[in-house]
């Protein structure tokens, strides 16, 4: 993974999640989505560290975990707007985007849930002898659901070779951190004797380093790593808080939060001309992308539960 | 012929599954050493991988299995305490259940959730005692409250074959049920047919799990009086074989239904919609069930005070039977 390829995956969420910010405007998108911007690096570069048969469990700010797992732009357009071409056939949406043929098991809108399932996945590759990794992404505020500290003990306990990925953008919605962890986030890791690490989430190479380590652990059988990836959420907790400002953090904290972008911090390791050829090859990515999303087909009303059982036939 | 109980039912359905399909393992509190009997054996079987013995963490070893399925599993969950679901009910309602529809049909979700125990345990009070097999049924999760040792072991392997999350309730009342069994009979019993207990002419009583002893008695008492029962199993709480229903109340016009949920939006009343919508009734029928928003009180009697019984399915019967006027 070349500074190049880490750059292009930054720039391709945050192009994305600004053009799915104007299709929430234009109602293309509706139900609104939770940006993921400025917190691209974390998702680049823990994707980078994993192999195509590795699996994710994603969140409900989840477009930039599936994007950097690799998943065709076009259908995850499609699929924020509800469109038979979509991830999920438009049966998911922006918090439930799922692509399982590239290891993504599900982006989860409930908060902290996806922890022990990506624990029970990694353990049941793990038992038919296959030497995959699960990474479960979370943020700051799914430090305080018991499911989730009940599945740190159940993957330190058998070794389970599942990353914990803590997203730390410092606020569960408006709630900051201070105010809602007792104690400290690594803390709680360590308490189930899994090593925690407290890393630079804007620095995608930082964080492709610190995965890569946490990967090749766990393949080796030494069972889960922590990582709370320290960062920040630049637009708002969900495009809701567009219309309704909301009053909990400065335009001084969010400035300093700008001040380290990830896309400026990657981009700054490329040649100017480099950097625009790649600016270049993602805007026609999503120019492409959005045109086919665009002219993809609804979904037909009459198959509206299709999908609900997986053995239907015993449905009358 | 030997006789097969219902709890041996259930565990020799598991063991059996268990090596015919190296996917399926089990999970739950205390298992190793079969506390509830359901896995007895199956450790020194198919040993600590296959019989996985967890920690008191019902929300995360839920989404394990969860997880376990997604990569390919048949994970068996077992509950030894039914309340225990109101604890993972988002884990199987709100996830399990939801993974196919959300994904596009790109996963399946082949968990199966044994409670053997279910519904009062005499003397377990308030928080061990219920019975939620309605509340189940209302989120569409596929529900089956098994009656006999046959049907324990046939819906219990369909269940751990079928690709979706199912929900046995084993009844406290129905685990020492026992019964003659040819062995080499047991077979699966498919998910959504029910059966006809006993066959009758004069009115139908669906009655389920446990109840159905009761439904049989009552049967037998009647039979006494010149009035003739059939007795409508329908295995499946979830979906509901409406047709096999229809058949019987076609033959009988009347319905009673015996059920061991609060009476408000529960199973009792579902039948008694379907029956308002479908069917051509001689009386109005009637359900028997526990009161609304009941509480398993402690003391004995009035535990049984609550639980519907033989004494008030008789009372409905009759009541049917003498209501209506056109039989």
């Amino acid at each position: 993974m070349t500074s190049v390829d880490l750059y292009r995956t930054v720039r391709l969420i945050r192009r994305f999640e600004e053009r799915a910010i104007e299709f929430v405007r234009s109602g293309e998108i509706v139900g609104g989505i939770h940006p993921y911007i400025g917190e691209e690096a974390v998702a680049a570069g823990v994707c980078a560290a994993l192999r195509p048969d590795d699996l994710i469990t994603s969140t409900h700010r989840g477009h930039g975990h599936v994007l950097a797992k690799g998943v065709n732009p076009a259908r995850m357009f499609a699929e924020l707007m509800g469109r038979e071409s979509g991830l999920n056939k438009g049966r998911g949406g922006s918090m439930h985007a799922a692509d399982f043929g590239l290891g993504i098991l599900g982006a989860n809108a409930i908060v902290g849930a996806a922890g022990s399932i990506a624990t029970g996945a990694a353990w049941a590759h793990r038992r038919r002898g296959r030497d995959v990794v699960a990474v479960s992404f979370f943020g700051d505020g799914a430090m305080n659901e018991g499911m989730l500290l009940e599945a740190f003990n159940l993957a330190a306990l058998w070794r389970v070779p599942v990353l914990f990925v803590c997203e730390n953008n410092g606020y569960a919605t408006t709630m900051p951190v201070a105010g809602a962890v007792a104690g400290s986030i690594t803390g709680r890791a360590k308490a189930f004797g899994i090593p925690a690490f407290t890393i630079d989430g804007q620095d995608p190479e930082k964080v492709l380093a610190a995965t890569t380590a946490a990967a090749e652990r766990a393949r080796a059988g030494k069972g889960p790593t922590f990582l709370e990836c320290l960062t920040h959420r630049l637009d708002a907790h969900h495009t809701f808080e567009h219309r309704a400002r909301l009053s909990y953090r400065s335009a001084e904290e969010l400035s300093a939060g700008w001040s380290r972008d990830p896309v400026e911090i990657q981009g700054a390791r490329l040649a100017a001309a480099d950097r625009a050829a790649v600016d270049a090859e993602v805007e026609a990515l999503l120019d492409a992308a959005a045109g086919i999303a665009l002219g993809s087909a609804h979904p037909d009303p009459a198959a509206a539960l299709e999908y609900l059982y997986a053995s239907p036939e015993v449905m009358r | 012929m030997p006789k097969l109980s219902y709890l041996k039912a259930l565990n020799r359905a598991l063991g059996d599954e268990m090596a015919a399909d190296p996917d399926v393992f089990v999970l739950g509190e205390d298992i190793r050493v079969a506390a509830s009997n359901l896995t007895a054996g199956l450790f020194d079987r198919f040993g600590a991988d296959r019989v996985l013995d967890t920690p008191l963490s019902e929300q995360a070893f839920t989404n394990f299995a969860t997880g376990a399925a997604l990569a390919g599993l048949r994970p068996v969950i077992e509950f030894q305490i039914p309340s225990l679901l109101f604890l993972v009910f988002e884990q199987i309602a709100n996830q399990a259940h939801k993974f196919s529809l959300m994904t596009g049909g790109q996963c399946k979700v082949p968990v199966t959730y044994v409670v053997p125990g279910s519904g009062s345990r005499t003397g377990w009070a308030g928080q061990h005692s219920d019975h939620p097999y309605s509340l189940f049924a209302h989120v569409g999760v596929k529900t089956v409250v098994p009656a006999t040792p046959a049907d324990a072991y046939g819906l219990l392997l369909s269940a751990i074959r079928d690709d979706d999350p199912v929900v046995v309730f084993a009844p406290s009342g129905a685990l020492g049920v026992r019964e003659d069994v040819d062995f080499s009979t047991l077979a699966p019993v498919p998910l959504g047919v029910g059966r006809i207990a006993r066959s009758g002419s004069d009115v139908t009583v669906v009655a389920l799990g446990h109840l159905i002893q009761d439904a049989l008695a009552v049967a037998d008492e009647l039979a006494g009086e010149g009035v003739s029962v059939e007795v409508f199993d329908p295995r499946t709480v979830y979906p509901l074989d409406v047709e096999g229903l229809a058949a019987s109340v076609a033959r009988t016009r009347r319905l009673v239904v015996i059920d061991d949920s609060n009476r408000s939006s529960g199973f009792g009343a579902e039948v008694l919609a379907v029956a308002a919508e479908r069917f051509d009734l001689a009386a109005p029928p009637r359900r028997v069930t526990r009161p609304d928003g009941a509480v398993l009180p402690f003391a004995l009697a009035l535990d049984r005070a609550v639980q519907p019984g033989r004494d008030q399915l008789l009372a409905a019967v009759r009541g049917v039977l003498t209501s209506g006027g056109d039989r």
